[in-house]
């Protein structure tokens, strides 16, 4: 199938638009014809906004015709991650819980991408209440990887990165906890980058765990992810937690200049627990960004190992009590046979919430539950600020860090749903850098010999993420090789 | 010997006002257990002198103006409810001095 | 076996402003149901609390008037429970470092002069209300309230009796209406007082289980409420049963109270550190900024109306029971009158006049100045006291200034000797009967001819005068 304008980044849609070589509707018409054509396979598309998306570029078209100043998203196709809260259409966040949901408001990053020109397609599946890493948490439907149908495209911004990885959409709008955009984007071979904490709002982010979580943008290139965070980052009054900081614009950073930027390599995540072939591909990578003149040194994250285990226990502390507010009252689902104020509680939520859900709340109760509290959520936090030191320390030494994204490629559906702990398990990498809030970056970096993704991790000091865009981006245009296309159509 | 017993899982069931059948419970005694044991290996790091990181970021003193802004309709606060009249969201009756 | 009671108070205050504490809704009490909310107070997914500044400033100025250390840094939690009136299932509250803590108040109790400490006071979100009027065995829940501002007082076990309770209830309130924070109207719930009551053996330490008695809409309830509670735990123990740990509330018909709930297991309320918030700093500058701004307190204010304007304590007590009146005096003050007269006129004629009419000094229409004006009027010799009464009624229903009034009826005293004996002579002469039962010594007589004086003046003339001319011409 041939696919005009769906194999095109934002910026060159964008750029399209702008000069008026194609208006924002053809754009728009060939990704609703694609998805309608192709996501019967993938199934990353959980609501597809035909008309809302045509209405949407027909504004830009007309605001170019009227000679304003288009936006810098002007006419690019963007998917949301299904816990963005929008006035169009549902906000389900993949759970029975919110099945019918209607948030009364749009997100600041939402109002921010409208603000930008962009063009909604619609909201793509996840793993529910993005606790998962494999997209099979989801209560709507079986996300699967484009690159092989056989396999998750990885969770839980699983949706977001099969539609950028299928041409479903130019960009995706994806959340991270503890690698939820870096992780899928990595088993489906797109960029995505979790930005610090605190860079964009969260207000219109369903919450998962309050202190770790982070919009960011699953996209086809480097610069398309810089061209995003100039929209979304920045202040937030609504958001106490968003930083009132000065945007730079992230594009600048696209100098193709890594001339003297050191490297990280931590010697804790080069170890037998990495797999041959992603080690593989992370040296070759490394030995491009040597070869376009940056430093190599090596750092040591000594508390890495301790990571997932205060991970764990903080986010689902914080989730126990941001997912309390399910309860039938002023919305979502309400068991037909609660009787008495308890009953509604108990049924509603046994109901409406799946087992990964359930089992997190109950772990984050348990953590915070007397008797525990010092024990699991004071120990957890005092492990993230060893954590944090840690970083604080490497990057004293060095400018970003690099290691791989996951362990291994993707995975095949079920292998690893039936024991709970090996699927926190595959977020090694990923996490520390949630619990530190740093910004982090993952980039296709080649293909497992069974033709999967593979991808790297780069990972900066707060606030950093224009090193992270400019080492990503030198590297991917120096890289080499094509990542080609996943065999789908 | 699993890190916690079936009695745990019921007790915090029930401050997560959660349900579960016999089996469930079975499931949730390992898996708990497990991620516990897991989560247990924190203790072998010596933390005492340690500030714990309560917050994300160091900032303090993020305040908003006392200002009235606009609220929410009342059809469309209500719109979402399950259970609803033209001015409340109705719930199973709630018994008097039930708040903590 | 004799007993004494133990009472610790919790007090929830909303405070007065102008939106809620983590969003922009009003917080109009009157507002229809479920009108004044939003997003945000309503929990619904995706919102983020953002914490109103006017809270944190009122919260440390209460904090300051009562006495308490004020932290540098503190932090808001989640205190996690189940009720339909809370939109998120956990509470914004703070736990471990509350904004205020360590404070006391002096209350007095038939003049006995006592010190009840304050524990903490700490910032935290209302909850919603529930209506119990919908029926088929349903509740509505009414989301207005729901994110109101709410600071919540809580005391050492200090307190040993009713009357120590109302007391202490009585200046908490007095002193944040001082500080304008909040209207503490109990009927309105913007105040709600839960006591913490035990007793024991008098002259022993350990404390014994204690009943929480709460919804009581009134001081005087409150009142009634821990009198009945001490006695019926007294009795409880006299009779060799055991208090037993619980919830009580108060039925101000019967006038018992009465077992809501009994506790089967302490709340695990899983406290941690609010992730959406950041800690609140208050450093010296801000804290001194806002001691600087702090009014004149209650007890100071009584004190310095006894010293500066002679008043009896009673008197300085009535005046500055409340700030507007407090404030009210001293302008008539101000405007150049007596403040012993000042005082009386303001607390027995101007207040009857109110009460009268149903009305506060804020709605008042009579100036501070027209009081002073009054007062000259008297010491002048222009009115006398009796037709300052009926001007002072005139203008509280018109606000016209007293001299309008005078004016306007001819009101003017006869102060002119020649005319005021004129009249003497015409009643003498008209009584002879009464001016004999005078003159044989009935000096009670002298009553009725002054009245006959006043009447024939259509009460216009001077009364002192008209007494000394009458006694002249009748022992003359």
């Amino acid at each position: 199938m041939t696919a005009p304008w769906c194999d095109k980044t934002g910026h060159e849609i964008r750029e399209a638009v702008v000069r008026g070589d194609v208006t924002a509707r053809v754009v728009t018409e060939a990704h609703l014809a694609r998805i309608h054509a192709l996501d019967g396979k993938i199934d990353a598309y959980t609501q597809i906004w035909e008309e809302y998306a045509l209405a949407m570029a027909d504004r830009v078209d007309e605001k170019r015709r009227s000679g304003a100043t288009l936006g810098i998203l002007a006419g690019v196709p963007i998917s949301l991650k299904e816990l963005m809260c929008t006035k169009q259409g549902e906000t389900t966040c993949a759970s029975k819980m919110l099945a019918g949901y209607r948030s009364p408001f749009d997100g600041t990053m939402v109002q921010r991408l409208a603000a930008a020109d962009a063009v909604f397609l619609g909201k793509v599946n996840m793993d529910e209440f993005a606790m998962g890493s494999s997209t099979e948490n989801s209560a709507i439907k079986t996300t699967k990887n484009p690159w092989d149908l056989g396999c998750v495209p990885g969770g839980s911004s699983g949706g977001s990165a099969a539609a950028v990885a299928a041409d479903l959409c130019s960009m995706s709008m994806g959340s991270d906890t503890g690698g939820s955009i870096r992780q899928p984007a990595a088993l489906c071979g797109c960029v995505g980058i979790k930005p610090t904490y605190g860079r964009v709002s969260r207000f219109g982010l369903v919450a998962f765990a309050s202190s770790l979580d982070q919009i960011g943008p699953l996209t086809k290139d480097v610069r398309d992810a810089a061209l995003c965070l100039n929209a979304i980052c920045g202040r937030d009054p609504m958001d106490a937690t968003s930083v009132d900081l000065a945007v730079p614009d992230f594009t600048a950073a696209l100098t193709g200049n890594v001339k003297g930027l050191r490297i990280g390599l931590p010697k804790e995540y080069f170890t037998d627990a990495l797999g041959a072939e992603v080690r593989e591909k992370v040296m070759a990578a490394i030995e491009v960004l040597r070869g376009l003149g940056a430093e190599t040194v090596e750092v040591s994250l000594p508390h890495c190992d301790y990571a997932i285990a205060a991970y764990y226990i903080i986010c689902t502390a914080e989730a126990s009590a941001n997912l309390a507010r399910f309860d039938g009252v002023r919305y979502g689902f309400r068991h037909p046979d609660a009787k008495d104020m308890r009953g509604m509680y108990v049924m509603s939520k046994s109901a409406g919430f799946g087992p990964e859900v359930r089992r997190r709340i109950l772990l984050g109760t348990y953590v915070l539950s007397s008797g525990y509290y010092d024990a699991y959520y004071l120990k957890a936090q005092k492990v993230r600020r060893l954590i944090k030191q840690d970083f604080d320390e490497a990057f004293e030494k060095c400018d970003v860090v690099l290691g791989p994204t996951t362990p291994s490629p993707a995975f095949r559906f079920g292998e690893k749903t039936a024991d709970p702990l090996e699927m926190y398990l595959s977020d090694i990498y990923t996490i520390s850098v949630n619990l530190a809030t740093l910004p982090g970056l993952s980039l296709p970096c080649g293909l497992s010999s069974s033709g999967l993704p593979i991808g790297m991790q780069l990972i900066a000091k707060p606030f950093a993420e224009e090193t992270l865009l400019r080492t990503a981006h030198a590297y991917e245009q120096n890289r080499g090789f094509d990542m080609g296309k996943p065999p789908i159509a | 010997m699993s890190r916690i017993g079936k009695a745990e899982v019921e007790h915090v069931a029930g401050l997560a006002q959660l349900e579960l059948d016999e089996a469930a419970k079975e499931r949730l005694v390992h898996e708990m257990g497990d991620i516990l044991a897991y989560m247990d290996q924190l203790n072998a790091l010596d933390t005492t002198n340690v500030e714990p990181m309560m917050h994300a970021l160091e900032m303090t003193n993020v305040f908003r103006e006392d200002c009235v802004g606009e609220s929410l309709p009342r059809e469309e606060a209500l719109r979402n409810a399950p259970n609803h009249d033209e001015e409340y969201f109705i719930v199973p009756k709630i018994l008097e001095g039930g708040n903590a | 076996m004799e007993y004494e009671a133990v009472i610790g108070m919790e007090v929830h205050v909303e405070i007065n402003s102008k939106s809620k504490v983590f969003c922009a809704c009003g917080t109009d009490f009157h507002a229809p149901p479920n009108t004044n909310v939003c997003p945000v107070c309503l929990g619904m997914p995706g919102t983020l609390p953002v914490l109103n500044v006017d809270m944190v400033n009122k919260s440390v100025a209460a904090g300051l008037a009562l006495g308490c250390t004020i932290s540098r840094w503190s932090k808001m939690d989640r205190k996690n429970y189940f009720y339909p009136d809370l939109a998120k299932n956990y509470q914004i509250s703070q736990y471990d470092l509350p904004l205020c803590h360590g404070g006391y108040m002096d209350i007095e109790v038939n003049g006995v002069e006592k010190r009840i400490g304050i524990t903490r006071a700490h910032i935290e979100e209302d909850t919603a209300r529930n209506t119990h009027t919908i029926g088929g065995g349903q509740s509505g829940v009414d989301f207005n309230r729901c994110g109101m501002p709410l600071l919540e007082i809580v005391t050492e076990p200090d307190i040993h009796s009713a009357d120590e309770a109302y007391a202490y209830l009585t200046l908490l309130k007095q002193t944040l209406q001082y500080l304008e924070v909040s209207d503490c109207n109990m009927e309105e719930g913007s105040l709600r007082a839960e006591a913490n009551i035990s007793v024991r053996p008098k002259g022993t330490t350990a404390l014994g289980s204690k009943t929480e008695v709460k919804n009581v809409a009134s001081f005087s309830g409150v009142h009634k409420a821990i009198d009945f509670e001490i006695k019926r735990q007294i009795n409880v123990i006299r009779e060799g049963g055991a208090v037993l740990q619980e919830t009580r509330g108060w039925d101000a018909d019967r006038g018992v109270t009465f077992s809501q709930r009994q506790k089967e297991s302490a709340h695990d309320y899983r406290y941690f550190p609010e992730p959406d918030l950041t800690p609140i700093v208050v450093d010296e500058a801000w804290e001194q900024r806002i001691r600087e701004s702090l009014p004149e307190l209650p007890q100071a204010r009584c004190k310095r109306f006894q010293t500066t304007y002679g008043l009896s304590p009673y008197d300085a007590g009535v005046l500055t029971a409340g700030r507007p009146m407090a404030d009210y005096y001293e302008s008539v003050i101000t405007a150049g009158a007596d403040p012993k007269k000042a005082a009386n006129w303001i607390m027995v004629d101007l207040q009857a006049l109110l009460t009268d009419a149903k009305q506060e000094i804020t709605d008042c229409k009579v100036a501070p100045e027209h009081i002073a004006e009054l007062l000259t009027l008297i010491g002048d010799g222009a009115i006398s006291g009796k037709m300052a009464k009926d001007i002072l009624r005139d203008i509280f229903e018109t606000g016209k200034t007293p001299k309008a009034v005078v004016e306007e009826k001819g009101l003017v005293q006869i102060s002119d000797t020649g005319a005021v004996e004129a009249i003497v002579r015409q009643v003498a002469e008209g009584h002879p009967a009464q001016v004999e039962q005078y003159k044989g010594g009935n000096e009670k007589v002298l009553g009725f001819l002054m009245g006959q004086v006043m009447r024939a003046s259509q009460g216009k003339a001077n009364p002192k005068l008209a007494e000394d001319l009458l006694r002249k011409l009748l022992n003359g």
